[in-house]
């Protein structure tokens, strides 16, 4: 086992990942049609962002996008406390009827995901929601599945998996790190 | 989290820059929960909250009560008039039979100095000081301040004037202590008999007259002028108080510079302000209304994890 | 009669015969027979060992609320003159302001025998300066004296009418007994919870201005000038109450000042946090009022220090500070107190401190003791300057447990405490 971090995916790759996350979210939805990209806080958002930016230069339109902060959402508010810093949720346009993609930088164990479906439903009834995620490291604890996966890591025990992403860390780039001791 | 606001929320003047800071920045992202067609997160679900007040309030209960309801806590009121409170139950005896009740959180508003403190000293429940007294009543003074924040971006070296009864003032005092360390210039502009005598050692400028005030603020919080005071000799009657301190159109005009115009409500409108003040460009009255809901949202919801009962529950559920 | 009482080779002071030394002193038949000398052994004497205590004159207190009749639940006048003997007190004034007030003969008398069956600390009741205390009509002052009654107060409230204040003055000379009034301006104190001040404004409490003291106390002064009566100051708590005593003085007005220890020691710092403990009438003041009190005792402007003694139920003071009654215990820390703060700070010696708490409040109430004089009272106090303690309200012998001081370390512990020739206190080891 690595002690010290392992690049999983340079910069290249992650760009070469997230045109292909692109092509099959196309693929699966037959086209831009009804399509939104909703991020989740933080690097979820920068992800939909890259995404959009694919789907445009392949489809020469703009494809709607939103943000969402679970932070509200969370089911570990008395155990962990309330996180200092709540997002911004913003969902520019009407969901209901559309086909919604969750966008996310890692699945881990989904209780992100199941916080962030909870909240897409205070906002409308979307025809189809699919989830696109940079990384799939396993670890599951609800039964909640990707759609679209940029790459699946498997992660040994005491190790974690960091996306870094430019306009947050000044890079992009995906790191299998050996978790510090608190 | 010793940066949270620890247990109980009972005056801006135990709060560091840092926390008041906190507060405000949770305030605006939870604005928007407001603007939903479903106006509800279920971050408090489960937690029953208190609002125990022991004096008349219409927009302060209303306001925690809407941001209770949309952080989707469980609320009971409980109102002076016609409960055991007004049978002469003492306060310590009131809290008692809440906690045994298993509540998480009590708001109070109280008509005595001290009172949401001597609460939260007795109970584990986190406590909300909804005003007590003439001392505090921090989630206006939070409030007031997200508004101006709003508004100015940054409030150092701003310039905030609070005007009329700062005596008889909790919202006085809130505003004085979070305006003075978010880094603001306060003033204080109002008839002597109305400030307390030692006013120059909260820090502040004193203006005696209402022209010099306008002529140095960027911004007024004009207080609601009590129609008791007359009848206790603070000032001879409410039209003279109008002549003298009322911030009328008038006198705006001859401001150097706009001034953001705050009042904590309700107005007596033609006394401390005139309607045409009141509705006017600068006004900023119904901000601070919105505002008072997500202020209270971010209270209920930095509190919420400070609560061992509840923590202690989600532990051994886990 | 009651067995002899030695106490042997303490330290014994008694300012009022200039006399300091280290001796035995003799009780017999309840008075003072012998100071100073070494005895030898005596038959079926009571012999309490005094080696490295002060022995003093017993102490007198001018200023007590002992609640009976009315409020026994808070203390009666026995556990009042039990709680006095603990803390050294062989005597104490019972202020008048009880349910129903003290203001007739017949409530005088009840006090006084009240007192004398407690067999504690002796109880010298004062009668009210009008009926009711309401300030409309005077009491039998004549007939309250013959029942026993040493001086006269409307304490709890001030006498507002200047010409009620007159009259008290003029008709007490009769009886020569002082008139002590309670210096507050009722419409400048009129709600006010704590001194007037920076921590009132912060705390959102009313406070009550130094000068709704002032403003009494020198007309009081000026009375006693007109009529040439005794007016006695209660509880001095302020810079300029002492400023106007020491001006009424120095022209010779018959006017005598008390001030209490806590307004000796503590600052309204007390009241942070809303303690109702910290909460009583006058105020605790600024430490420049506490520093000129304590200045004002060294010079003699202040002549007695009295504790004003307030037991109140624990209910009563669990509560919104604003609401919580006025008043702390004092009886059993008294002592210690004045110790912590005046003697071992230095600003005066135990020589003066006996002077004030035993000597010069027996003279201007014209009670017997204060005195090692031969053939006086054999009321004595045996304390120890130097013990440490730490105060715990649940030991008191008072009903009350309304102290400031909970959990304080004080200086100064009474041992023994004897009246009349008869041991009514002594610390078990």
């Amino acid at each position: 086992m690595p002690a010290e971090p392992t690049v999983v995916l340079t910069a290249r790759a992650v760009e070469r990942t997230v045109r292909r996350m692109a092509d099959e979210l196309l693929e699966l939805n037959d086209g831009i049609e009804r399509l939104i990209l909703v991020g989740i806080q933080r690097r979820g958002v920068q992800i939909a962002e890259r995404l959009a930016a694919v789907i445009a230069e392949r489809e020469g339109r703009d494809v709607p996008r939103g943000a969402l902060d679970i932070t509200l959402y969370r089911d570990d508010l008395q155990s962990v406390g309330p996180i200092p810093l709540v997002g911004r949720t913003d969902l520019p346009v009407e969901i209901d009827g559309q086909v919604v993609v969750i966008v996310d930088d890692v699945l881990f164990t989904g209780r992100t995901i199941r916080a962030a479906l909870d909240e897409l439903a205070d906002f409308g009834r979307p025809a189809r929601i699919l989830l696109a995620v940079l990384v799939d490291r396993g670890g599951r604890e609800l039964p909640i599945q990707p759609d679209v996966v940029g790459k699946t890591v498997d992660v040994p025990l005491g190790h974690r998996i960091d996306v870094l992403v430019s306009a947050l860390d000044g890079r992009d780039e995906v790191v299998l790190a050996p978790v510090k001791p608190a | 989290m010793s940066g949270l606001l620890g247990k109980d929320l009972l005056g801006l003047e135990y709060l560091t820059a840092e926390q008041i800071t906190q507060v405000l920045d949770t305030a605006v992202p939870l604005k928007e929960i407001s603007e939903r067609a479903i106006k509800k997160v279920p971050t408090l679900r489960g937690a029953t909250v208190v609002n125990l007040f022991f004096e008349a309030s219409t927009r302060t209960r209303i306001s925690f009560e809407f941001a209770e309801k949309r952080m989707s806590a469980d609320t009971v009121n409980v109102a002076s008039a016609g409960s055991s409170v007004s049978k002469g139950e003492t306060l310590v005896d009131t809290a008692r039979n809440l906690e045994a009740m298993r509540i998480d959180m009590v708001v109070i508003r109280h008509g005595s100095s001290g009172a949401a403190r001597f609460l939260a000293e007795r109970i584990e429940s986190n406590v909300i000081n909804a005003g007590d007294g003439t001392h505090e009543h921090p989630t206006q003074g939070l409030l007031d301040l997200l508004t101006l924040r709003d508004r100015f971006g940054d409030l150092r070296g701003k310039r905030v004037c609070i005007c009329g009864d700062v005596l008889h003032s909790r919202v006085a005092r809130s505003n004085i202590w979070g305006l003075t360390k978010l880094g603001a210039e306060v003033a204080v502009c109002g008839p002597r008999s109305l400030l307390p005598n030692a006013m120059e050692e909260f820090n502040v400028t004193i203006f005696d007259r209402i022209e010099q005030a306008i002529e140095w603020a960027d911004a007024l919080n004009i207080l609601r002028l009590q129609l008791e005071r007359m009848q206790a000799g603070h000032i001879p009657s409410l039209r003279e108080y109008n002549r003298v301190f009322g911030v009328t159109r008038e006198r705006l005009e001859r401001a150097p510079r706009d001034i953001l115009i705050l009042h904590p409500g309700p107005m007596n409108r033609g006394v401390e302000i005139d309607s045409d003040v009141a509705d006017g460009p600068h006004s900023v009255i119904l901000d601070q209304v919105t505002n008072g809901v997500a202020v209270r949202m971010a209270v209920l919801y930095l509190l919420a994890g400070h609560n061992p009962k509840l923590a202690a529950a989600a532990k051994g559920g886990a | 009669m009651s067995a002899p009482v030695v106490i042997r080779g303490g330290r014994i002071i008694d300012p009022s015969a200039n006399t300091d030394t280290v001796g035995d002193l003799l009780l017999q038949d309840g008075v003072v027979r012998s100071v100073g000398d070494r005895l030898g052994a005596i038959d079926g004497a009571i012999e309490i060992d005094a080696t490295g205590r002060v022995v003093s004159p017993g102490f007198v207190d001018v200023h007590c609320h002992l609640r009976e009749p009315g409020r026994e639940d808070v203390e009666t006048i026995a556990t009042g003159a039990a709680a006095a003997a603990a803390g050294g007190f062989t005597a104490v004034c019972a202020m008048p302001n009880t349910d129903p007030v003290t203001d007739n003969q017949a409530a005088v008398g009840f006090v006084k025998r009240q007192g004398e069956a407690a067999r504690q600390a002796r109880v010298y009741p004062i009668g009210a300066i009008t009926i009711g205390q309401k300030g409309e009509r005077l009491a039998e002052f004549g007939e309250m004296v013959g029942a026993g009654a040493v001086a006269v107060s409307d304490d709890g409230k001030p006498v507002v009418s200047a010409q009620m204040m007159r009259s008290a003055l003029e008709y007490a000379r009769t009886f020569n007994i002082p008139v002590a009034d309670h210096c507050e301006d009722p419409t400048l104190a009129a709600g006010g919870a704590m001194n007037e001040g920076f921590i009132s404004a912060r705390l959102g409490l009313k406070g009550i201005p130094a000068e709704a003291e002032e403003i009494m106390a020198i007309r009081d002064i000026l009375l006693a000038r007109l009529t040439g009566g005794h007016v006695h100051l209660c509880h001095m708590s302020t810079v300029g109450s002492v400023e106007l005593i020491r001006w009424g003085k120095e022209r010779g007005i018959r006017v005598t000042a008390e001030v209490c220890p806590h307004h000796l020691s503590l600052t309204e710092d007390a009241v942070e946090g809303y303690d109702t403990n910290a909460k009583m009438n006058p105020p605790l003041r600024t430490a420049k009022d506490v520093e000129a009190l304590q200045q004002a005792v060294k010079d003699g402007t202040i002549d007695v220090i009295a504790t004003d003694h307030a037991p109140h139920h624990y209910d009563e003071k669990e509560r919104e500070f604003s609401d919580a009654p006025n008043g702390i215990i004092g009886l059993e820390t008294a002592l210690a107190v004045n110790i912590t703060w005046l003697v071992k700070r230095g600003v005066v010696d135990v020589r003066t401190l006996i002077e004030k708490m035993s000597c010069a409040p027996a003279r201007l109430f014209g009670l017997p003791g204060g005195t090692f004089a031969k053939g006086a009272l054999g009321d004595v106090t045996v304390f120890d300057p130097t013990a440490e303690w730490k105060v715990d309200a649940a030991t008191f012998r008072s009903k009350g447990r309304n102290t400031p001081y909970r959990g304080h370390t004080l200086t100064g512990r009474v041992d023994a405490t004897v009246v009349g020739g008869r041991v009514v206190f002594q610390r078990g080891e």
